[in-house]
């Protein structure tokens, strides 16, 4: 098959990226927020204290606008694979599409319909009835993260299939959707996006603990927080090492590229800054440590693993990209435990509330979950080059046959479209977050349609007088 | 061909006919009310439109996923065609249904300073519609194939008669969404919609006729099916039936009914529906591809078809008990926000 101009490839993909970077955040915020929202719902159901109904209250309505973004930037994805990867859709259709098929069927419609209790079913069903219905959102959103992963791990490590006339033919259901990479990079992705969630409820709380304002709550979500980086921050990396092993294993180009390693014959020294140059085929600037990554993905400092100038120039992915995101991803997991850790000595000692020297910088950390959550797309997917199925099909190959200008149009539209909507939509959560957890007695609470214009300039009184969130 | 490899595209052709015409019932009256939005100028009117759909839209919208996901189970072929072919179209649409999508959240938020998206949400829906429709107008006309593979140009689906299909969808999901408010809102809003509902019926019939006229005439292949003996016999109580229909719906909202105009609505869609599938099967990609054709591995489709035959019921299980739980008349300032 014949190669598709440059110039429309590049533009394919970073339309891809660009849809998929904005679309990932959603979903992973909301995959962790619905499962905060049930335990809420149900710790409310089991003590009867109503700080917990007012908190799942309010955070229901961050989830609802960062849901809506999720599902329309979602949308995009599902008909995109086909709008222009179309070759990619036509050969790896019989083995990817039962997968992104099951997700539809199992995770989206559970949680599309169940959200519509969820959301607006407080006042209208049992309260049994309205935590079940948040636990099945949180149920449908980890689903279909299950299903998604499983269809880009078969893209990253492809298993149970084999190709005839250029279509991939499955051979094995089970070693499909349970190919190789699949188990790691599902777990890792599920454990980063409730530690995302945490990070976000956790600066929410310290800055509301730092303003005086919803102390009660504040302490809860503070709690909450720290228990859960305490516990997953730490966790996390040992999950990072099993799949960072996988991928030694089964992509070796890309872990050279994650440590920059050139020189295959030599043990790996753990490059902690350079400037990788892939025309000199070294690195400019190198500070690290001797025998470092040889340590970390052998398990042994004299060990030898692949180094990038083992493969062809044209089989390798571009190392800078995949070396900083890298880089960028573990220095936040490390500040994560960190947090975790810090707040958990200070909870013990009993100062976790009062100890502003903690409280004021973790206020700053929200976004840390997110970038983090991106840079590691950028490891997986940049890493994955020059192939979209690892090994079967090349990236240049997988394109539609459509005319570059009109990709650039698409292109252009979107990133206006995602700016100005998803620009508009963080500063909407931004003001919820400001407002805070009213308490609300009973009956429909204050986004109703009547809702006097007074409580909104208060609202943005009291946003001006707090500083902002950002 | 044997057996399965014959029957196995024909259950999913219907299957994923079933999610289509499912998809533009339930996110057609969704639509139907963005549409409406500016002949309703009160800030109340318009939030209790919202809130009518306001539990369902979600769950509506997701059968378009299933569509163009199941497109691409079973046929990935086509998908693969029809997708780059209607490239623009498409992305249109996706654009449109993301500010519709949105401004059901944004607009609560926002207010009092809202009228932004209360424009986002009628242009959004009224450009989804739109861009439906022409999409459907496009396939039916044909797009141009060679060696399996799209091969034509960028605007080949921008015809008159695709802009023709696009309006009529406008007209309908703007019928259905009417139909809709008769049914789940009291007050001021059910007045309007009941005033508004024959105009809009006498439109969509209009736009019904004249797609009827202009598809033999313009399509052969569409003609040559329609007016053969002895298909004009078996073809004739699909035109009949609409008429009966749309009487029945002005006379159920001249008389004040509440269901039974929706019913006719949703009825005249499933008619013209089944007309488009007459005319077309089993042409998946009108004129050279049929679902044989573009079908996926027999063995993909049955390791689907397992899942579906087990998840679809329950997944209609659920819609309906949502349906349920949300049931009855909305009063105006009344809302499940």
């Amino acid at each position: 098959m014949d190669l598709a101009p440059d110039t429309l490839v590049l533009l394919s993909r970073i339309q891809f990226a660009f849809t998929v970077s904005f679309h990932i955040v959603f979903p992973a915020f909301t995959i962790g927020l619905s499962a905060f929202i049930a335990t809420l719902l149900i710790a409310h159901l089991r003590t009867g204290r109503e700080h917990y109904r007012t908190l799942a209250r309010f955070w229901t309505k961050v989830f609802a606008v960062s849901f809506a973004m999720g599902v329309v930037s979602g949308i995009v994805l599902s008909y995109q694979f086909g709008t222009n990867w179309s070759r990619f859709s036509e050969i790896t259709g019989n083995v990817i599409g039962p997968v992104i098929g099951y997700e539809v069927l199992t995770a989206f419609f559970l949680e599309a319909t169940f959200l519509g209790i969820m959301l607006f079913g407080g006042d209208r069903v049992p309260k049994w009835l309205h935590a079940m219905a948040a636990v099945i959102v949180a149920f449908g959103t980890a689903l279909s993260a299950f299903w998604i992963l499983s269809a880009n791990s078969w893209m990253q490590t492809p298993a149970g299939f084999e190709m005839r006339d250029g279509i991939a033919y499955p051979v094995s259901w089970f070693q499909i959707v349970f190919n190789p990479s699949f188990p790691y990079r599902f777990v890792h992705m599920l454990v980063a996006a409730y530690l995302t969630t945490s990070l976000v409820v956790l600066a929410v709380g310290a800055r509301y603990l730092l303003a005086g304002r919803f102390v009660e709550e504040g302490r809860t979500m503070m709690r909450m927080g720290v228990g859960m980086l305490a516990v997953l921050a730490p966790l996390q990396l040992v999950i990072g090492d099993f799949h960072g092993l996988n991928t030694a294993e089964h992509q070796p180009a890309k872990v050279a590229a994650m440590e920059a390693h050139w020189d295959g014959s030599q043990p790996a020294d753990l490059v902690l800054f350079a400037w990788p140059d892939a025309k000199a085929e070294r690195n400019r600037f190198e500070v690290s440590i001797p025998k470092g990554a040889s340590l970390i993905i052998t398990h042994d400092p004299n060990g030898l693993f692949p180094g990038l100038k083992d493969f062809p120039a044209e089989d390798r992915p571009p190392v800078w990209p995949v070396f900083f995101s890298f880089r960028i991803m573990v220095a936040i997991g490390m500040l994560m435990i960190a947090i975790g850790f810090v707040g958990a000595w200070l909870w013990w000692r009993g100062r976790l509330f009062e100890s502003r020297w903690f409280l004021r910088p973790v206020g700053y950390t929200w976004s840390f979950g997110f970038i983090a959550i991106l840079a590691g797309w950028m490891v997986t997917e940049i890493g994955r080059q020059p192939w979209i199925v690892h090994g079967v099909l090349r990236t240049a190959q997988a394109t539609s046959p459509v005319l570059t200008s009109t990709v650039a149009i698409s292109l252009a539209l979107f990133v206006f479209v995602y700016c100005v909507v998803f620009g508009v939509g963080v500063l909407y959560i931004r003001r919820l977050l400001q407002k805070g957890p009213t308490p609300t007695a009973h009956g429909p609470d204050q986004s109703l349609p009547s809702r006097p214009l007074a409580a909104a300039q208060q609202a943005t009184r009291e946003a001006l007088a707090s500083g902002g969130v950002s | 061909m044997t057996g399965i490899e014959y029957t196995m595209p024909v259950i999913w052709a219907l299957l994923i006919g079933t999610a289509v015409a499912l998809y533009i019932v339930l996110d057609g009256f969704d639509l139907g009310l963005g549409i409406l939005f500016p002949y309703f100028r009160s800030e109340s009117d318009r939030d209790q439109m919202m809130n009518s759909v306001a539990p369902f839209w979600d769950g509506n919208e997701t059968w378009l996923v299933l569509g163009g996901g199941g497109l691409w189970v079973a046929f990935p072929q086509a998908y693969a065609v029809i997708m780059p072919a209607l490239y623009l179209p498409v992305i249109l649409m996706l654009l449109a249904l993301i500010f519709r999508g949105v401004a059901f959240e944004f607009r609560w938020v926002a207010k009092p300073r809202h009228r932004k998206w209360d424009i986002a949400f009628a242009a959004g829906s009224t450009v989804a519609a739109l861009s439906q429709g022409v999409i459907l107008g496009g396939l039916i006309q044909g797009i141009t194939v060679v060696d399996g593979q799209f091969a034509g140009g960028a605007f080949d689906w921008l015809t008159p008669f695709t802009l023709m299909c696009g309006l009529g969808v406008v007209a309908g999901y703007a019928l259905l969404g009417a139909t809709w408010l008769m049914m789940k809102t009291e007050g001021p809003v059910e007045v309007r919609a009941r005033r508004f509902t024959p105009r809009l019926l006498a439109l969509l019939m209009l736009f019904v006729g004249i797609v009827s006229l202009w598809t033999p005439l313009a399509i052969e292949r569409i003609a040559e099916r329609w007016f053969t003996m002895p298909n004009v016999f078996y073809l004739a109580p699909v035109p009949l039936a609409t008429l009966l229909l749309a009487w029945v719906c002005w006379r159920g909202t001249l008389s004040g009914r509440t269901v039974q105009p929706f019913l006719a609505a949703v009825g005249i869609f499933m008619l013209a529906y089944a007309g488009l599938v007459i005319s077309n099967a089993p042409w998946l990609v009108p004129p050279t591809l049929t679902i044989w054709d573009t079908a996926a591995y027999v063995g993909s489709q049955v390791f689907m078809l397992i899942g579906t035959t087990l998840l679809l019921p329950m997944v209609l299980g659920y819609t309906v008990f949502v349906f349920w739980i949300f049931r009855g008349k909305l009063k105006p300032g009344e809302g499940y926000h």
